[in-house]
């Protein structure tokens, strides 16, 4: 095996399409390791890290392309290399064809006055300057890079906040606007209910159930998950709040965020109670108390809170949210049917999520059941795994972390370090059931459930073999209308033998009646 | 109380706007060119002594010498151009530019360009013609004597024309070329039929005996890039007015002596930013490898610093049957300009792309956001002196150069 | 001070169209949905380099 380099100066690609090229060419035979990458200081770590370093990697800017792999031999990296141009090339001649493309977002926006928001998912340390600009020129920014300073958050929603215009971010991974999913989300249908979230997944589960019972939104704005922290106080969920209050068509507003510091929540449930409309708060995982305090709808879970907005939006008392809404001899009917076959000692639940909003939520009812629930990123510190590749007892694992997702791509787009995981802990014989959530839309993998497939088979195999029942359960964020229609989805787990609940509250609820044998 | 760079820049890109370039005479450089003096040979780019010089810029100096009576021959010239007894001046010192080595010396007539909006006044020698030619660095015989001939009959002729004709708008002209498939740097066949055509009606009525007159129209004919040297000195002419204006982050000069090459910012009075002259990429002529190239050489990139010449390489997409490329690839040089430059030219309209006007005004700060620098076209020539045009090409200016000079003007103006 | 009236009336109330500066998925998607996109051919501003970043910010004051 010997390292190999080649630099291509000034040739700047995305590092959604550089991390597809790596995959592909990793899978190359000879290839043993591979690096294809823009020259930040963060892939030169890298490539000491994974042993490709070499020395004409001295002196690479950002702007220059690294490809630098571990081959069998010269001729191994001469094909692998051609690969690589010629996926390269094939990027380029789409955009051949086109028009030349502005250069800069100044130039983006001298040339269409008319453009109204931009969207800006470039790296962290770049961002700020972008949205910036973009805000300076009365633009609305969708923020969806992460890695921005809560100094520069900050400073651009008070400039927003000043010019009357959103910021929806940093590290905003869904909106919906005028119709539109933007980045991560899912088609939803037009319906009575505004949304404003500080939670991504939040957001598409709650959105997307509002769907699923017939009802539909008019927006759903992001507001990146640190505005409702006290160094920020909430400027644009309030913001939010108020456009919403203002829109002829929207008669319900549904809030979604994990639980603000206090005085961070009274502002805001000030202003929702001002806008004088029906107002549903879910803060995940807070009490009903504060919420009852000003007259607003609490719910205690995401299911509950879209639930209680569609009733709502008929004009509806907001009743709590069945346990769960499949007739109660069906689940009888699930519990037998998977417990069946398990030895006694299979007792503990393996939650591998990859939305960070799901997988809190299913760490939460799961300690009220359990008392504890260990993760990579727990609601307590003493219930941190020490290794997070290793679960114990019950685990929940939010594979979207960063420690997962360092120069790959997000779970919900490649489902490669899930589907492992999930025969990992098929050979664990005191794990009962596998908790997944399967997130659809725009952003996400073209088909999650097929991704994952061949993993959930070979796992409930590795099970039988050994003389027990792995029991599979999961809830489909997604809608009909999605890119990956959601009864397709659906139909495909459960020809694999997942139990597909309606949403991830209900899945929790199964997955721990499973366990606990009824 | 501090400067404001928008309003600065602001001011500079109005006075490149204002400016009328335009031909009022010619004369002899020792008569009209400021600071010139009989031991003093004036030469493109910025400052270089005899030892750093490159071959073609030597050779230029070798023919100039012996043209100017200083020297006998070669071995003369040499001894005394590294005896420390000539002053070598950069034209731009002398508000001046000359193409390729650009070598002039004092008895060489220069055209007269006044930007009459300004009443600033820029000269320029006129153009030899291709092959072997002084400012290629060639110095025989043959040189000398069509040097000679243009000091002895085509100065006269020109300048008893422009006598008759009055000035001649060369911002007229450039408009006009730039819609006929020239860019006015390495294209100037429409700008020098133009021109012909401008003066020939008066040419007839001075006073030379026939065959003069038509020796001299025969020259003009025969050459291709005449018009150049009225578009470099009428593009000096217009980036001088935009000179020394305090705060402004905008690009006055872009120059190279084969060596290095050179830019100045208006805001930063006289102070060259200097880096290595880079190696062209294009085509070349049958016979000539990359091997036999000078790097980068030239005053001519006054005209993308006035807004044209590379910059409007989308009116003349024929162009890269020289340099190279593809019609679409002209089109999208001119389009990247357009990043780095602070405004649309006024006068100078490019029709394909729906007469939107020329990139003008290059702001050092948006070439350094951007990562984009600015792009030329150009003649390539032979590392040998005398040889000649081996080729034309692209190549950008070297990065250093930009990066040093907003290091520069953020320690003058950020206190 | 807030002018609530600007997300209704520039964003709510009009056509959508946006531009896109990084991940070209993103812009993919939208096209996919019938909303007029703008992509923006965007590097790395100043190359990445810190310094120079940093003298191109000192200068934003002096605008």
């Amino acid at each position: 095996m010997t390292v190999k380099t080649l630099v291509k100066k000034n040739s700047y690609y995305d590092s959604v399409t550089l991390m597809i090229i790596t995959n592909d060419i990793k899978k190359l035979d000879g290839v043993e390791e591979v690096l294809v990458g823009m020259g930040t200081e963060h892939n030169i770590a890298l490539a000491k890290d994974l042993g490709l370093f070499t020395s004409e990697l001295e002196g690479v800017t950002a702007n220059d392309l690294i490809i630098s792999m571990k081959v069998a031999d010269e001729g191994v990296f001469e094909k692998a290399v051609a690969k690589v141009e010629e996926l390269l090339s094939s990027k380029q001649e789409e955009e051949e064809g086109e028009e030349v493309k502005p250069q800069s977002i100044d130039s983006a926006m001298d040339a269409n006055p008319d453009a109204n928001l931009v969207l800006i998912s470039v790296p962290g340390q770049f961002a700020a300057r972008e949205a910036r600009k973009a805000l300076l020129k009365d633009r609305h920014v969708h923020l969806f890079s992460d890695n921005v300073t809560i100094e520069e958050e900050l400073e651009l929603k008070k400039l927003a906040h000043e010019r009357g215009l959103l910021v929806m971010g940093p590290d905003c991974g869904t909106a919906i606007i005028n119709g539109a999913a933007l980045a991560f989300a899912n088609v939803v249908a037009k319906g009575p209910i505004g949304i404003v979230a500080a939670s991504g997944t939040g957001a598409q589960e709650t959105s997307t159930i509002i769907a699923k019972n017939g009802s539909g939104i008019t927006q759903l704005i992001g507001t990146g998950g640190r505005d409702l922290k006290e160094a920020i106080g909430g400027i644009m969920m309030i913001d939010g709040i108020k456009a919403l209050a203002e829109d002829p068509d929207t008669k319900v507003i549904l809030l979604v965020s994990k639980p603000p510091a206090e005085s961070v929540a009274r502002k805001v449930l000030d202003v929702a109670k001002e806008t004088g409309k029906p107002v549903v708060v879910h803060f995940i995982g807070g009490t009903a108390e504060l919420v009852n305090e000003y007259g607003l709808v609490f719910s205690e879970s995401l299911e509950d809170a879209a639930v209680k907005a569609v009733a709502l939006s008929k004009g509806e008392e907001p009743k709590d949210a069945p346990e769960f809404s499949i007739p109660r001899e069906k689940v009888e009917e699930i519990v037998k049917r998977e417990t069946e076959g398990m030895k006694p000692e299979q007792k503990y639940i393996r939650g591998l999520y990859s939305g960070g909003t799901l997988c809190d939520e299913a760490m939460l009812f799961m300690t009220r059941e359990f008392g504890g629930v260990y993760s990579n990123a727990p609601l307590s510190p003493e219930f941190k795994l020490e290794d997070s590749l290793k679960s114990k007892e019950h685990t929940v694992i939010d594979l979207g972390e960063d420690e997962f997702t360092v120069g790959r791509p997000h779970p919900m787009i490649d489902s490669t370090l899930r589907a492992e995981r999930i025969e990992e802990e098929a050979k664990d014989p005191e794990v009962a059931v596998i908790l997944l959530d399967v997130v659809l839309g725009y952003g996400s993998n073209p088909d999650p459930a097929g991704s994952l497939l061949d993993a959930i088979k070979k796992a409930k195999e590795e099970a039988t073999k050994d003389g027990r029942y792995l029991s599979v359960v999961a809830s489909v964020c997604g809608t009909e209308d999605d890119p990956q229609p959601l009864s397709e989805q659906v139909r495909k787990l459960e020809s694999a033998g997942v139990v597909v609940m309606p949403s991830n509250i209900q899945a929790v609820r199964m997955a721990i009646k499973i366990a606990k044998r009824g | 109380m501090g400067i404001s760079i928008e309003r600065a820049n602001k001011e500079a890109i109005e006075r490149m706007q204002k400016s009328q370039p335009t031909l009022v005479g010619l004369d002899i450089a020792g008569n009209v060119v400021p600071g010139m003096k009989k031991k003093m040979i004036l030469h493109a780019g910025p400052p270089i002594t005899w030892d750093r010089m490159c071959g073609p810029l030597k050779g230029a100096v070798i023919g100039g010498l012996i043209y100017e009576g200083l020297a006998k021959n070669e071995e003369e010239a040499i001894e005394l151009a590294s005896s420390g007894e000539i002053e070598f001046s950069p034209w731009h010192h002398h508000n001046g530019v000359g193409p390729m080595a650009g070598v002039a010396t004092y008895s060489m007539p220069v055209f007269i360009v006044e930007n009459t909006t300004y009443g600033n006044k820029a000269y320029c020698t006129m153009n030899e013609g291709l092959g072997k030619v002084l400012r290629y660095g060639a110095y025989d015989d043959e040189v000398i004597t069509r040097l000679k001939w243009m000091e002895e009959e085509l100065y006269p002729v020109l300048r008893d024309t422009l006598k008759l004709s009055g000035p001649i708008n060369l911002k007229n002209l450039i408009a006009q070329a730039l819609q006929m498939g020239d860019e006015c740097h390495n294209r100037n066949k429409a700008g020098t039929s133009l021109f012909i055509r401008e003066i020939a009606p008066y040419l007839v009525e001075t006073d030379y005996p026939e065959e003069v007159k038509s020796r001299v129209l025969k020259f003009i004919n025969g050459n291709d890039h005449f018009f150049l040297n009225l578009s470099m000195p009428a593009g000096k002419a217009t980036t001088q007015a935009a000179e020394w204006i305090e705060g402004s982050t905008i690009v006055t000069t872009m120059a190279r002596n084969g060596t290095d090459f050179g830019i100045r910012v208006s805001g930063l009075p006289e102070e060259w930013f200097v880096g290595p002259a880079l190696m062209v990429k294009g085509l070349l002529f049958p016979g000539f490898t990359d091997d036999d190239a000078n790097p980068d050489i030239g005053d001519s990139t006054i005209t993308e610093t006035a807004g044209y010449g590379g910059f409007a390489m989308a009116s003349a997409p024929a162009i890269v049957q020289f340099v190279g490329g593809t019609p679409k690839d002209a089109m999208n040089f001119t389009l990247k300009m357009y990043e780095i430059t602070a405004a649309e030219n006024d006068t100078y309209k490019i029709p394909y792309l729906n007469f939107r006007g020329t990139p003008t005004g290059i702001d050092i700060r948006k070439v350094i956001e951007k990562g984009i620098l600015p792009q030329i076209n150009t003649g390539i020539a032979h590392k040998k002196p005398g040889i000649g045009q081996v080729g034309a090409g692209l190549v950008n200016p070297p990065e250093n150069i930009f990066e040093d000079a907003l290091r520069a003007f953020v320690e003058k103006y950020v206190k | 001070m807030i002018t609530i009236s600007k997300i209704n009336e520039t964003l709510f109330g009009k056509k959508l169209k946006v531009i896109n500066i990084g991940l070209e998925s993103f812009a993919e998607d939208l096209r996919k949905q019938g909303v007029k996109v703008i992509e923006v051919d965007w590097r790395p501003p100043a190359k990445g380099k810190k310094e120079l970043l940093d003298l191109l910010d000192k200068l934003e004051a002096l605008k």
